[in-house]
């Protein structure tokens, strides 16, 4: 199969522009008489499906949850990136094309990454046009922050509740075109097939989660939004219910999934604490901007924290080792994740980890609390101050700016961060790896598209902290309602699609089936413990770092706990009703064949690159050896049960040079 | 710790319903949804029908989660939901009586799980900005007070988890409504629509079949968000200037 990502000609500052200039419209007229689907309704899928819904196509927008507002989306923390450079401090659309690039070691497409930080800019003044409150400066315009792997503040952020904030501001747009009847809404249904007609994408079977009932849907085209698939490794700080269904029955159908092997493990992350743990909860990156991230230089300190007999406290200054201080002195704290994550590793693989699992490393804010008091009493007209009134100053300006996450925090571990340094190890955070879409967000199925999380197009190897929103409010705002016109445009011919099609037929009877047989095993095993299973595998031979050995055992293994499942597997009730059960049983049967391909994908690629760490191939000192002129590809995955197969497109770098990424 | 669980068994909208005993080991570690889920492994292991409940993020974000624990909504802890209170709140040999919120405007699907879709049709009626993508001016360009825009944004916080209609005597969902109400009136960018909005979305609210709201405060006491109760005050002033008005024109 041949990858055509449909780039356009010219230069790639202009490419965008002209393209979006030239390409196909669709008028008026016809777009009423067209009908879209809209699987999903996180940022991507409620950004996506309100912008068509104002351009004057009908939409269906489907959400498994109980409201769009709940979707994943919801817990991003952080922030949202944007080359506004309101902050004078060097920004623009070329350096954040540039840092996205680097901090994606090489391996994402310039024109895409392009397009994405041009349109990055429109977002901020679409979302505070909304009404959403990020946070300001007294002078009342916009405040920003750093995140990790860039050198420029620019980074916008409602507290630490970015993505709630944006969320609802596309929850709310997307709420309007419900009232105006331009999207109907489906709540409570999840996709569970994507039905081809002629070879192209013309509908869905759903399932209504409440009566179990299988629907059809037909529509013009297909727009998948739904999600990461980092719950591959059931331990992760995505919500519960994020799974990779759609994406997967698309692939299933004849898409790509490509680079699944390409998971971001966040540096951040509150540590294991406990084998009944059912997730994991981040803690912003925007910490980094003011935590010291430390260990104690010897291994007897160590163990001393671990048993209980010392704290962080009684850590001398000079006994502590500042590992991202010492070893990046360019970056410091705030190296990208990738970095960030295989340092914490090779920290406690040491023996220098302080919790009782020796799987963590402090994050400590003693020195920003000391700086910031300082700053407010001097600011405040306070002569010499005590060392208490700086120390509660500045636990008040950290208040102000990471207050929930410290509150959160606090909840979980009972230990008071604005006192003990944090205790933070890595965890699965977000999937690089997606469909494979062209420059249009059009999988290789012609009318299915993919947008968000959910695709693969713009990150690499790694995601920078802040892009994820970014992203996902670019591809639904800006550029889907642009790039689909393409599709479209040949198709105002074609009439209502019907959902009576035998197509439909079949595909409804095939997930039936399914269903009938993952609850009729009547097994002995719960659904929650072989997804423990998958992810205790997918974590020790496919998380942070990978060796060939390791993950040829693992694809056997995973294969025959697929085989496991489907014999032994015990699923409570019936299809035909409201059955949650089955709903995870369903996802963690597709969980099962795609642990599959990312092992393998992990193995296919000898090099390492950003989140994927392959042991063999490391420099002296450690860090990520890329092989370019072997591995600048996109791998693409097409599914077989058997043996599944790679296609690859080629990267091609006309604008920026491969370097070896360096944050020292 | 061994606890004792009084847990809502209801099998569908029509069953009358009942509390069903159960006995679970749970850690102090644990969040109580993790020790939802041991009693859940326990009951599937017997081949028995697990308790449905509802949740997502896990970290008091998505809204989703909702049980009543001992009489009061999300539990005990101020300012907590139920995904983030952790069993450290209760004692060895504690007994937990574990519902789901109860209020005639969210009926029960199943044992916890409610039928919140109101709150949808009630930003629908108006919970929004009219500004279509592309619509948009430079973002700067509308400076707004940072005390302003931080009162907006404590406004906005709330996760439409139905805890406040859970906890009110009348089934009132005023703190609900006065919060986005509050977040999108107080802002410049929310001023030229406020007095349809505040309409719509009151003649919604009632429509959908809350109750009305008799200043009791449950409401604020019980929002894992702290949303606070002078939104409704805001809302009230909102409504009252945009009837006067609304009736001097027609
Ligand atoms: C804790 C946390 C913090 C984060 N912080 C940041 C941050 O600060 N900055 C940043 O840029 N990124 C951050 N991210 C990443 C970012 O939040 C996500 O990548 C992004 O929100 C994904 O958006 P999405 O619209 O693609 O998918 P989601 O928000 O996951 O939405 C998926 C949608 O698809 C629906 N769906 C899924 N499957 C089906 C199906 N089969 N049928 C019907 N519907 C379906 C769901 O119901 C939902 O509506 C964070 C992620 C996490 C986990
Ligand atoms: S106001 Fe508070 S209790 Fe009510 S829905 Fe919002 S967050 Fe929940
Ligand atoms: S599960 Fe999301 S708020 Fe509780």
């Amino acid at each position: 199969m041949k990858l055509d990502a449909k780039i356009p000609a010219g230069s790639l500052e202009e490419k965008w522009t002209k393209y979006r200039s030239t390409m196909n419209l669709v008028a008026p007229n016809n777009k009423r008489r067209i009908d879209i689907i809209v699987v999903g309704t996180g940022l991507a899928g409620a950004s996506a499906a309100a912008t068509l819904g104002e351009l004057g196509y009908n939409v269906k927008a489907f959400t498994f949850h109980d409201s769009p507002r709940r979707a994943h989306s919801i817990a991003a923390q952080g922030g949202i990136n944007a080359a506004k450079n309101y902050q004078n401090d060097g920004d623009s659309v070329y350096r954040l094309f540039y840092d996205t690039i680097k901090g994606g070691d090489y391996r994402s497409r310039e024109a895409n990454v392009h397009r994405l930080a041009e349109a990055s800019r429109n977002i901020i003044d679409q979302c505070v046009a909304q009404g959403v409150p990020f946070a300001r400066e007294y002078g009342g315009l916009l405040a920003n922050r750093s995140f990790g792997g860039v050198q420029v503040s620019r980074t916008f952020y409602a507290r630490g509740q970015t993505g709630q904030q944006l969320l609802l501001g596309a929850y709310q747009s997307l709420s309007r075109q419900i009232t105006l009847g331009k999207v109907e809404m489906y709540n409570r249904h999840e996709m569970l097939d994507l039905v081809l007609m002629d070879g192209k994408a013309r509908g869905i079977i759903a399932r209504n989660l409440l009566t179990g009932k299988l629907e059809r849907f037909a529509a013009h085209c297909v727009v998948i939004a739904t999600g990461g698939y980092g719950n591959v490794f059931y331990l992760s700080t995505n919500a519960m219910g994020s799974n990779v269904t759609a994406a997967w029955k698309s692939v299933r159908r004849g898409a790509l999934m490509a680079n699944p092997c390409y998971t971001q493990i966040h540096p951040t992350c509150i540590p294991v604490s406990g084998d009944y743990q059912s997730k994991l909860t981040l803690m912003s990156e925007s910490l980094r901007n003011d935590g010291r991230v430390w260990v104690p230089k010897t291994v007897e300190n160590a163990e001393a924290i671990r048993s209980g007999k010392k704290t962080g406290l009684d850590i001398a200054e000079g006994d502590r080792d500042y590992y991202l201080e010492r070893r990046y002195p360019a970056f410091g704290n705030l190296v990208p994740r990738d970095v960030a994550s295989r340092a914490a590793k090779t920290a406690c693989d040491e023996g220098k980890g302080v919790s009782p699992t020796g799987l963590a490393v402090f994050l400590d804010f003693s020195a920003a609390i000391q700086r910031y008091g300082k700053s407010k009493a001097h600011s405040t007209g306070m002569h010499n101050p005590s060392d208490a009134e700086i120390t509660k100053l500045g636990r008040a300006v950290i208040k102000e700016k990471y207050g929930n996450l410290f509150q959160m925090y606090e909840k979980i571990t009972g230990e008071d961060p604005y006192v003990y340094p944090m205790k933070i190890y890595p965890a699965v955070h977000y999937t690089m790896g997606g469909v494979w879409v062209d420059y249009n967000l059009e999988t290789n199925i012609p009318g299915l598209f993919a947008l968000g999380e959910a695709n693969f197009s713009d990150h690499g190897a790694n995601r920078l902290g802040a892009s994820a929103l970014m992203q996902g409010l670019a591809d639904g705002y800006f550029v889907i309602p642009y790039t689909i016109g393409q599709f479209l445009s040949k198709e105002i011919r074609t009439p209502q699609i019907e959902t009576s099609a035998p197509e439909f037929e079949k595909a409804e009877q095939e997930t039936r089936d399914l269903l009938e047989r993952l609850v009729s095993v009547k097994g002995t095993q719960s659904v929650e413990s072989f997804h423990r299973r998958l992810g205790k595998i997918m974590w020790e031979y496919c998380g942070m770092s990978r060796n060939a050995e390791g993950l040829k055992k693992a694809r056997k293994m995973v294969r025959e706990l697929r085989e496991e499942f489907y014999n032994d597997v015990f699923i409570p009730g019936t299809a035909n009703e409201f059955n949650p059960e089955l709903e995870k049983a369903g996802r963690v049967a597709d969980f099962l064949e795609l642990g599959e391909v990312m092992i393998m994908d992990a193995l296919d690629r000898n090099e390492s690159c950003g989140g994927h760490f392959r042991e063999e191939y490391q420099t002296p000192e450690g860090e990520a050896l890329r092989r370019d002129e072997e591995y600048a590809y996109v791998a693409a995955w097409e599914w077989d049960e058997t043996e599944p197969k790679v296609h690859k497109e080629e990267l091609v770098f006309e604008n920026v040079e491969l370097k070896t990424r360096s944050y020292k | 710790m061994k606890l004792t669980l009084k847990v809502w068994r209801q099998n569908g909208p029509n069953d009358k319903g009942n509390l069903e005993t159960h006995q679970v080991e749970a850690s102090e570690h644990m969040s109580f949804l993790e020790m939802m889920d041991v009693l859940n492994e326990n009951l599937i292991s017997e081949k028995k029908t697990p308790v449905a409940f509802e949740h997502d993020c896990r970290e008091g974000i998505c809204g989703t989660c909702n049980m009543v624990i001992n009489g009061r909504p999300h539990g005990p802890q101020k300012g907590t939901t139920v995904c983030q209170l952790h069993m450290r709140a209760f004692k060895d040999g504690d007994t937990i009586v574990v519902e789901p919120w109860r209020a005639s405007a969210f009926p029960v699907i199943k044992d916890l799980v409610v039928d919140r879709s109101p709150f949808d049709r009630i930003i629908q009626a108006g919970g929004y900005i009219s500004v279509n993508t592309g619509q948009a001016q430079d973002a700067n360009a509308i400076p707004i007070e940072k005390d302003l825009a931080s009162q907006a944004f404590d406004a906005a916080t709330c996760i439409g988890c139905g805890a406040c209609v859970a906890a009110c005597p009348n089934g009132s969902a005023m703190l609900f409504t006065s919060a986005k109400v509050a977040h999108l009136n107080m802002l410049p960018q929310g001023e030229v629509e406020s007095s349809k909005r505040v309409l719509n979305m009151v003649n919604q609210m009632d429509e959908e079949g809350f109750g009305m709201c008799s200043n009791v405060g449950a409401c604020e006491a019980e929002c894992p968000k702290e949303i606070s109760i002078t939104n409704i005050a805001l809302m009230n002033r909102e409504y009252l200037t945009a009837s006067l008005a609304s009736n001097t024109t027609t």
